[in-house]
């Protein structure tokens, strides 16, 4: 058995862009005002009146080359369990680069000073429970796991739908993947 | 049915990231310029010294190191400045990390000051170097094994410079996410760039007649490369995907080419190239002016890449 590599799943099809997970987000992490770690975007296709909308929960993807990572000169940004992008606030000196680096744009400077983002949850998934945008989605469109175990929810999925990624052509190899 | 969406709405404003990214401001740009300036001044000073294989005579030239290096403190002070966290500044210090050009930066911005010190000290009199207060003994010894050892010196100097000069692009040229800065071409450049500021900046200096014609032989060349190094960059982007095509788009036609083509190609390139080339082949007295555009193309073009490649990035492709 590989090492676990976390991955989440958003299933497009059943997304109403309720915005629960950015609030639930905000809550759980004490989000500052004025800031998000996880948003809601809504693509539209087509011509009026043959239009059709894609709407997707989006955050940082955890990405398994993460450009983050690599650019940052103090090793605050790192790789985590599972995969999982995280800052050390203490050594994060807030230069910024990381944020230069990252090709979805999902970091931010908190107005405390570090740079701040998405952490998966991990001290929610570490005692055994789901992210916290994952556990209030009230339409099950939001889906977390291991994706290097074959049985768990996320890798069943991953097999059997079909599944994007956003901007593929970076080369970071996102975690976050869009079921279509 | 379209394949890509005719209309995006997000519901993510993070200030400095949204609409467009804006992170890094005056104080870098000011950075990327006096790094760039310190990188040629210090290669500069060092291959005057090399090419006439004597100790500089003029005053400029013998005080140039220290003033480079003053020059380069203030740039590590707008850095300091940007830092969001500046308590955590020794946080550079306690890592290496090959993969972040910025951890090279901050390595190589430590390594510049002994290299300055000892160029410094192996050209500067030693009637000036006894005035130093309290350490006038231990400044002539260091002095005197920097005469002795004076080719290590001199080259020494010249890798470092180089490696500040280059690593400014570098920083940028790396961070992949910013497709504005997604050229190799950005390292050379912005060396490049900064031997032709750093020569216009010792040439709006005192110097003696052999020391400036050699300046401005070399400026010239230096700002024939920096022509030749930004066609390469635009040929670069034009024969590029879709990411370098837009990149390119901003510089040829798009919301910065006005400022690009107007302060950094005529004013800080072409303009100063046809007035050295009068000089030279005319004998027509070079006026302060034409360093001063060299300057002010130079700080232009890093204050232009810096902003266009923030405002560039994946979220303008589809």
């Amino acid at each position: 058995m590989s090492s676990k590599r976390y991955v989440m799943v958003v299933d497009t099809r059943l997304c109403v862009g309720c915005k629960a997970c950015v609030l639930a987000c905000k809550s759980e992490n004490n989000v500052p005002d004025g800031y998000c770690r996880d948003w809601i975007v809504e693509d539209i296709f087509g011509i009026f009146p043959n239009l059709r909308a894609e709407i997707r929960s989006e955050r940082c993807n955890h990405c398994s080359g993460a450009p983050c990572v690599d650019a940052c000169p103090t090793g605050a940004s790192h790789v985590s369990e599972g995969g999982v992008v995280l800052v050390s606030h203490h050594k994060c000196t807030g230069c910024k680069a990381c944020i230069a680096a990252c090709p979805y744009d999902a970091r931010y400077v908190h107005p405390d000073g570090y740079v701040d983002k998405c952490t998966f949850c991990l001290h929610r998934v570490q005692r055994g429970e789901l992210p916290a945008c994952v556990g209030i989605c009230p339409t099950r469109t939001l889906h977390f796991g291991d994706a290097n175990d074959p049985s768990s929810e996320v890798a069943q999925l991953l097999r059997t739908r079909r599944a994007k990624v956003n901007h593929p052509e970076t080369g970071a190899e996102p975690n976050v993947f869009f079921l279509t | 049915m379209h394949r890509l969406p005719v209309e995006t709405v997000t519901t993510r404003l993070n200030h400095a990231i949204d609409p467009s990214l804006h992170i890094w401001g005056w104080e870098i740009t000011l950075y990327l310029f006096l790094g760039g300036l310190v990188a040629g001044l210090l290669i500069l000073t060092a291959a005057l010294e090399l090419t006439r294989r004597q100790r500089p005579t003029s005053a400029a030239l013998q005080w140039m190191p220290l003033v480079a290096l003053g020059l380069l403190s203030a740039g590590m002070g707008t850095l300091f400045l940007d830092l969001e966290f500046k308590l955590h500044v020794y946080r550079f210090y306690l890592a290496f990390r090959p993969h972040s050009p910025m951890s090279w930066g901050a390595w190589i911005l430590l390594l510049v000051y002994p290299a300055g010190l000892l160029l410094a000290l192996g050209s500067l009199p030693e009637t000036t170097l006894r005035r130093v207060p309290l350490l006038g003994r231990l400044a002539l010894r260091i002095a005197a094994w920097s005469q002795q050892n004076r080719s290590l010196v001199l080259w020494t100097t010249i890798a470092v410079g180089a490696g500040l000069g280059v690593y400014t692009g570098l920083l940028l040229g790396t961070l992949t996410a910013r497709i504005q800065w997604n050229s190799a071409v950005l390292g050379p450049l912005f060396l490049t760039s900064g031997l032709s500021t750093g020569a216009a900046f010792l040439l709006l200096c005192k110097l003696d007649a052999v020391e400036r014609a050699l300046l401005l032989r070399w400026d010239l060349a230096a700002i024939l490369v920096e022509l030749l190094l930004i066609a390469a960059m635009l040929l670069g982007f034009a024969s590029g995907g879709a990411s370098a095509q837009l990149a390119g788009a901003a510089l040829l036609g798009g919301p910065w080419t006005a400022a690009f083509w107007s302060l950094v190609v005529v004013t800080g390139l072409l303009v100063p190239l046809a007035m050295e080339l009068l000089e030279l082949r005319r004998h027509l007295p070079l006026v302060a002016l034409t360093p001063a555009l060299v300057l002010v193309g130079g700080l232009a073009l890093r204050a232009i890449l810096l902003a266009a490649g923030q405002d560039s990035g994946y979220r303008l492709l589809p």
